[in-house]
């Protein structure tokens, strides 16, 4: 007889019946000296290093060149020569002065030049692309790179800087993808008209890294080949990175064998083999930050308490936890952690009554109603439901505005919002990136140059931009990390973002895949000692 | 993707392309000149472009956004939206558009950032491929199920079918297809996992047409073409699936309509076979209507089938068309839509093509 109990057996088995399949994974197993990424690499739009400025390319381009200089992921303050041997300042802070180590060697056997290093700058410059602005920012234009960028001997290349500069924030700028150098001679060979060989570079490469592109089919598969020539020799022979968009096809690929680095598992899959040995989790935390920008064109919005009331409505422990445990951490300040100079204490924690009393101090007891974009895809629209439901106890309506990410980012960037939750990567590995970004904002007109994000709040702030100027040019570089110290304080007092969470990535290798490198920013994620078993 | 193509009512659960549809008009075009059709290619293209092109610049995302992205200096902006033409009245960008079209010249996609031809002419025989075997399949067994079902109207056969097909066409693809690809890549070993190759092979067969099967083939790689053989058999039998209940359905409508004939009593009646009844007279009567529902059914196959190609990393036009979409890359959205348009109409014409040799009335 059908009684209700066996019914709920029933169905219990049939809700553990696809756990059960997983578990019984066949030992099918990529060849050894080939390693195969599951990722979603639809976000490619060009190879070239100095002209990409997505995700995945960046990480290609870090470990297909070199650049002068680079961080190590185990001290990512710390600079380190990748091509350079040493370096030094002039005393006018302006002319800087690089020599090349011995050993490098592009793919094709050549080794790297000064001549090289200064084309590739130049040529980061002259193309202006999107990365561009990082070298560009130190008075570079392509009409005076030929002197202010100049390999003075085969081993030796000098820059000099428009304006005194500090030496760690022009390094950190030169560690970014934009500054990798690729040769001269192949790059010219290709090159159509005044192109500078960049229709060939986009899906080809010529560096010194250790790995070599050997082919790129969009939405479909990257793959590199050891650079036989590299000083920083890889263990493994060829990467594949296949583009698998569904995180469930790249968890039962990684199962079954047929992968061996997942990348964008979700966050119930990794807790679901978190604690399984047949797989390494491996976290680290990302320079990209997730938090709420209130425009201060909306009266409300603009006033001093409202905005402190925000910060300190939000349950920040309840939505990591629940929503977000293993692909995001609590983070308050706009430098993110890991890079030099971030503030990792969490002055903010839930308080609805003294969230309410700044409300009523404000005049607005009863609260007002707002609305609130937010990408529509997981977890940022779970995260803004939450987020709806915190302000709902101050008395804050959220009106809800689920968009394409993109549309979200349109309308922030025509300051049309009211509240809108987005994300910011740093563009580079100083602190100068977000700092520039979240509090320097010297024209407030509609037709500004910069637009920086504290434009896109109409976060008027003369004073905190001058401060935010002044760290950029300390040369002291202790004295320098303090005042960014100082300042993400004081913006945490009067911002109008709400700094809410910081971006954790995740990979999951099969056991016994070791040795992949992952850092803060992408271009960091290091393939050259994966080995496996 | 449907959604510039098909009017709504035909977009099935699960956003799938729709299996088919009969035009109504079917029956009285058939009477027209070949002619009239092509006159009308033109006229039809028209209007796709027109329309795609300016739900294009009505969606909320700002074009210079998707090319330079969100950390561009604003010269760079300014730069990029004067080189789009992005400042023109829209009458102009759209004549402009129209005048590089008529030349051959789609423009570029931002996304792969290679000219749209190229792109489509790399994701195109991915679909084609996968679309192919799956209206095969679809065709192989639907039809046969259909008839059976008519012949056994009312009877457990008839009720099985009817069950199996409500399965096919209610289950969403995203379902059918994880729970395949758990049972018979993760369990079973049977099936290779998702993506059109094996790696061994990745890069190994020189590619000519794009579809791996037949480029394999070419070169004689007789282990590339079983490897790309048994990348196809899952992805195609999820999609064959719901196209297969549609023509079961369809058939087994037209198959009765006919039975219920009075040639069919006659024939009957004169002593004939059943299999002569069934198969020589009233199937043969079904084949007219049943072209057109093919040819639609493929043709919505052939649009690409986004949630099937996700869950299977098989880079075909249903995902290249999302996700310029998600990205506003116009130039590739017009460049693809342009492409199922002439589909359609290429299959529609065909089908009107193949009434006239089916068909003795219309000579």
């Amino acid at each position: 007889m059908l009684t209700r109990r066996s019914m709920l057996l029933a169905s219990a088995a049939a809700a553990t019946l696809p756990a059960g399949l997983l578990a019984r994974s066949a030992a099918a197993q990529t060849p050894a000296n080939v390693l195969v990424f599951a990722k979603q690499i639809d976000d490619i739009i060009s190879l070239d290093p100095q002209e990409a400025f997505e995700y995945t390319a960046s990480e290609l381009a870090g470990n297909v060149y070199q650049k002068l200089v680079t961080t190590p992921n185990s001290d990512p303050a710390k600079i380190e020569g990748e091509l350079a041997e040493k370096w030094e300042a002039a005393g006018d802070n302006k002319t800087f002065t690089f020599t090349l180590k011995d050993g490098p060697k592009f793919a094709s056997g050549k080794p790297v030049t000064a001549e090289d290093v200064a084309f590739s700058l130049t040529r980061a410059v002259a193309m202006n692309k999107p990365p561009a602005f990082i070298i560009n920012q130190f008075g570079f234009n392509k009409d005076n790179a030929a002197e202010r960028i100049r390999a003075t001997d085969p081993k030796t290349v000098v820059l000099t800087t428009a304006e005194p500069t500090s030496l760690s924030f022009l390094l950190y700028c030169l560690s970014a993808a934009v500054g990798s150098v690729v040769e001269k001679a192949a790059v010219m060979s290709h090159a159509q008209g005044d192109d500078w060989g960049n229709g060939w570079l986009k899906q080809n490469s010529a560096g010194s890294g250790s790995y070599a592109v050997r082919q790129w089919k969009a939405s479909e598969s990257v793959v590199l080949e050891a650079n036989p020539h590299s000083n920083v020799a890889p263990k493994i022979k060829r990467i594949i990175m296949r583009h698998m968009a569904d995180p469930s096809a790249q968890l039962l690929g990684l199962q079954k064998g047929d992968v061996d680095i997942a990348r964008n598992l979700v966050a119930d899959q990794i807790k679901q083999i978190q604690n399984d040995p047949k797989f390494t989790v491996q976290f680290a935390r990302k320079a990209s930050l997730m938090y709420l920008s209130l425009n201060q064109k909306n009266p409300n919005l603009a006033k001093p308490e409202v905005r402190q009331a925000i910060k300190l409505a939000l349950d920040y422990d309840g939505i990591q936890k629940n929503i977000v445990p293993t692909t995001y951490a609590v983070h308050q300040a706009f430098l993110p952690a890991g890079l030099p100079g971030a503030v990792t204490d969490l002055p903010f924690k839930q308080n609805i009554a003294e969230a309410k009393a700044l409300l009523a101090k404000a005049g607005l007891a009863d609260g007002f109603e707002v609305s609130f974009d937010y990408a529509s895809a997981a977890p940022s629209s779970d995260i803004a439901q939450a987020v709806q439901a915190n302000l709902a106890a101050i008395g804050i309506r959220l009106s809800m505005l689920p968009g394409e990410m993109r549309a979200v980012i349109t309308k922030t960037r025509a300051r049309q919002h009211d509240i809108a939750m987005l994300r910011w990567g740093s563009d580079y590995f100083d602190p100068n990136s977000n700092a520039e970004a979240y509090s320097i904002n010297l024209d407030n007109s509609e037709n500004a140059k910069n637009r920086t994000i504290a434009w896109r709040a109409s976060w008027d702030i003369p004073e905190l931009s001058a401060r935010a100027i002044a760290a950029r040019e300390e040369t002291d570089s202790e004295k320098r990390t303090q005042m960014y110290e100082d300042l993400q304080r004081d913006h945490q007092k009067v911002s109008p973002f709400v700094i809410m969470l910081q971006e954790i990535e995740v990979s999951v290798a099969r056991a016994g895949v070791k040795g992949f490198d992952m850092g803060p920013m992408n271009d960091r994620h290091s393939y050259t000692n994966i080995t496996k078993a | 993707m449907s959604d510039t193509t098909s009017s709504p009512a035909d977009l099935p659960p699960g956003g799938q392309p729709a299996g088919g549809r009969r035009r109504p008009s079917a029956f009285r075009l058939r009477f027209q000149a070949v002619s009239a059709t092509l006159a009308s290619i033109p006229i039809t293209l028209f209007g796709l472009v027109l329309v795609t092109f300016f739900i294009g610049r009505v969606v909320p995302i700002d074009p210079v956004l998707a090319i330079v992205g969100d950390r561009a200096p604003q010269d760079v902006v300014e730069r990029t939206r004067l080189e789009l033409g992005l400042d023109q009245p829209l009458y102009v960008q759209f004549w402009r558009y129209l005048e590089h079209i008529v030349s051959g010249d789609l423009g570029r996609s931002v996304m792969t950032s290679n000219p749209v031809t190229q792109d489509i002419a790399r994701f195109f025989p991915a679909t084609f491929e996968l679309a192919s075997v799956a209206m095969i399949i679809a065709v192989l067994i639907g039809v046969p199920l259909g008839v059976l079902a008519a012949t056994r109207q009312g009877k457990w056969v008839d009720q099985a079918v009817r069950l199996f097909c409500l399965a096919g066409h209610s289950l969403p693809v995203f379902v059918l297809g994880l729970v395949s690809l758990l049972l018979f890549y993760a369990r079973l070993g049977w099936a290779p996992g998702p993506g059109r190759q094996s790696i061994y092979f990745e890069g190994m067969v020189d590619e000519r047409t794009g579809i791996l099967t037949l480029d394999a083939a070419l070169a004689g790689d007789w282990g590339a073409f079983q490897d790309a053989l048994a990348h196809l058999a899952q992805p195609s039998m999820v999609l064959a699936m719901f196209s297969l209940a549609y023509i079961a359905r369809m058939t087994r409508a037209f198959m009765l309509g006919e039975l219920r004939s009075e040639y069919v009593t006659t024939a009957r009646a004169k002593g004939l076979s059943r299999r002569r009844i069934v198969w020589g007279h009233a199937f043969r009567n079904t084949a007219v209507p049943l072209v057109t529902v093919l040819a639609m059914t493929y043709a919505g196959l052939l649009e690409g089938a986004v949630l099937t190609e996700t869950i299977f990393s098989w880079p075909g036009l249903g995902q290249y068309l999302t996700v310029s979409l998600l990205n506003a890359d116009m130039n590739a959205v017009l460049g693809a839509t342009l492409v199922v348009g002439l589909i359609y109409v290429a299959l529609n014409l065909l089908s009107d093509l193949l009434y006239r040799l089916l068909d003795p009335r219309v000579k």
